[in-house]
């Protein structure tokens, strides 16, 4: 393939990849809401269009005529980039993960990941370090208290959290002998997934993405009755909507990454067994990829309505004490586990 | 134009743009985000070179780690202190000019005088391998092996050194 045939394809993945990220950030908020809303034994959204399902376009309507307000005391240069760094991050870490094996388009090969690039996993953690940059100046910048507590807060959240994360992965990495990428949903095949395979991992990662996320119990930066809103309090219209965006987007990727690092990614145990033709077996593991994914979402969902918020020293303490030394222990595992099966 | 040199004006480009703006900007915090944009677009400078590892490193620990520990310490200290000093003594700025020459000086030489014919030799196919994660944890750990556990151990005196003083305080 010639440069400019790799940069055309890549942008088609870039624009199609977007369009269905987009739409399902909106969705994934409709089906918070209706979950949420059965959990508690409410109705939910259910007027705008049949049982509701054209709410998120009522609410991107609504988000985006509200009246933009940026308080006299806030710094607004920065205050205008906090949210644009929160989006760039959540939708740029979406380039390395595959959703799917290669396949032959036009009479191309064309892999099903917008960059198959040698040092993904590190791509990855490299983007969620900058992510902390988004909540910590948006707090700064808004000129508030309650804004510059959730900011510091946030960000001594996710340092803390992104250790245990690193280390576990090393445990995926140690496994795949790759950083990337499609190479670890490849050393998966059949049932070796890395969930099975290393389940303290597993549950360190799982916890840590929740950390990551800010998604409850660990949902401190914005704590409402302490912090009014934290970070984001004195942020309103699409400035509010980009960090809400921003917020499910990554709850996405933290999901795909999971499903990449730890459930086989795209790959489905026993479909070559079948003899099916390779049109349907590709798509039913494009699809696998996507029910993974919106189980592990639906986890997400549940778990927010289900548990109280941690108290900041529990979270510290559940971080250090007991998260990092997991991922450490898992980590000797997985090298023990190399040593004597010779894996 | 090769699709490299058009990187490598834009990010060129932003790292000088951004390390002037840098040091000329009055509020601290925006100085602090400028040296982020400056190390970022380094980042893009070591990918270029084909040292992808360096790159991603330089992100996550530089742009990531380091410097957001020194947005919390700006943010949680007052900076208006700093500038009080600075005009009470400002024979420190003498020191800072002399101090900031010898280091141009230094880079300046390193530049045009120690011959960097024998950098161009290396062909692109060698300095790709090289700039691989793999070949660089193969180095660290086969020749480099006992100044890495060195600044491995270095570090966690480090590492330990700060939690005695941090608890010293509480107690």
């Amino acid at each position: 393939m010639s440069i400019l045939e790799i940069i055309l394809f890549t942008l088609g993945k870039v624009l199609v990849l977007l369009t269905l990220i987009l739409l399902s950030v909106s969705y994934l908020v409709y089906f918070e809401r209706r979950i949420s809303a059965w959990i508690q034994n409410r109705l939910g959204p259910n007027r705008v269009g049949w049982q509701g399902v054209l709410q998120p376009f009522a609410d991107i309507f609504k988000l985006l005529l509200k009246e933009d307000i940026v308080p006299d005391k806030a710094n607004k240069k920065i205050h205008t980039l906090a949210p644009i760094i929160a989006l760039f991050v959540a939708f740029s870490t979406y380039a390395v993960i595959p959703f799917g094996p290669t396949v032959t388009l036009f009479g191309y090969s064309v892999p099903l990941v917008v960059a198959d690039i040698n040092i993904g996993i590190l791509y990855v953690l490299a983007l969620s370090s900058i992510g902390v940059y988004a909540m910590t100046l948006a707090g700064w910048s808004s000129g508030s208290k309650y804004s510059l507590l959730g900011g510091i807060r946030s960000s001594a959240q996710m340092i803390s959290y992104e250790v245990s994360m690193g280390f576990s992965v090393g445990g995926v990495l140690l496994l795949s002998q790759s950083l990337r990428p499609t190479e670890i949903v490849l050393a998966q095949s059949g049932w070796m997934w890395n969930a099975f395979i290393q389940p303290i991992g597993f549950i360190t990662f799982l916890v840590a993405s929740f950390a990551e996320t800010n998604r409850l119990p660990f949902d401190l930066p914005e704590a409402e009755p302490e912090l009014v809103g934290g970070f984001h309090t004195e942020y309103s219209s699409m400035k509010f909507a980009g960090f809400f965006l921003a917020e499910y987007a990554n709850m996405i990727i933290a999901s795909a990454l999971i499903v990449t690092l730890y459930l086989g990614g795209w790959q489905l145990p026993l479909i070559d067994t079948f003899g099916l033709p390779s049109g349907i077996v590709i798509t039913l593991q494009i699809l696998g990829f996507v029910l993974k994914m919106g189980m592990l979402l639906f986890f997400f969902i549940w778990i927010r309505w289900t548990l109280p918020r941690f108290r900041y020293d529990q979270l510290m303490s559940l971080g250090w004490k007991v998260m990092f030394p997991l991922s450490l222990i898992n980590l000797i595992w997985v090298a023990v586990l190399i040593m004597v099966f010779n894996i | 134009m090769s699709l490299q040199l058009v990187l490598f004006i834009v990010f060129g480009t932003v790292s000088a743009v951004s390390s002037v703006l840098m040091i000329t900007r009055r509020d601290i915090v925006v100085s602090a985000l400028f040296l982020i944009l400056n190390l970022a677009s380094l980042a893009g400078l070591y990918l270029i070179l084909n040292a992808q590892f360096i790159a991603v490193v330089q992100v996550i620990i530089y742009a990531g780690a380091i410097m957001v520990l020194f947005l919390f310490v700006i943010m949680l200290l007052r900076p208006e202190n700093e500038k009080k000093f600075l005009e009470a003594n400002p024979s420190i700025k003498i020191f800072a000019f002399i101090i900031g020459a010898v280091i141009f000086l230094q880079l300046a030489y390193l530049i045009f005088f120690s011959g960097p014919d024998n950098l161009n030799n290396a062909s692109v196919a060698a300095s790709v391998k090289a700039g691989t994660i793999e070949e660089i944890g193969k180095q660290l750990y086969t020749n480099y092996i006992l100044p890495f556990e060195a600044a491995g151990f270095l570090l966690l005196a480090a590492t330990i050194g700060a939690l005695v003083l941090a608890k010293k305080k509480f107690e």
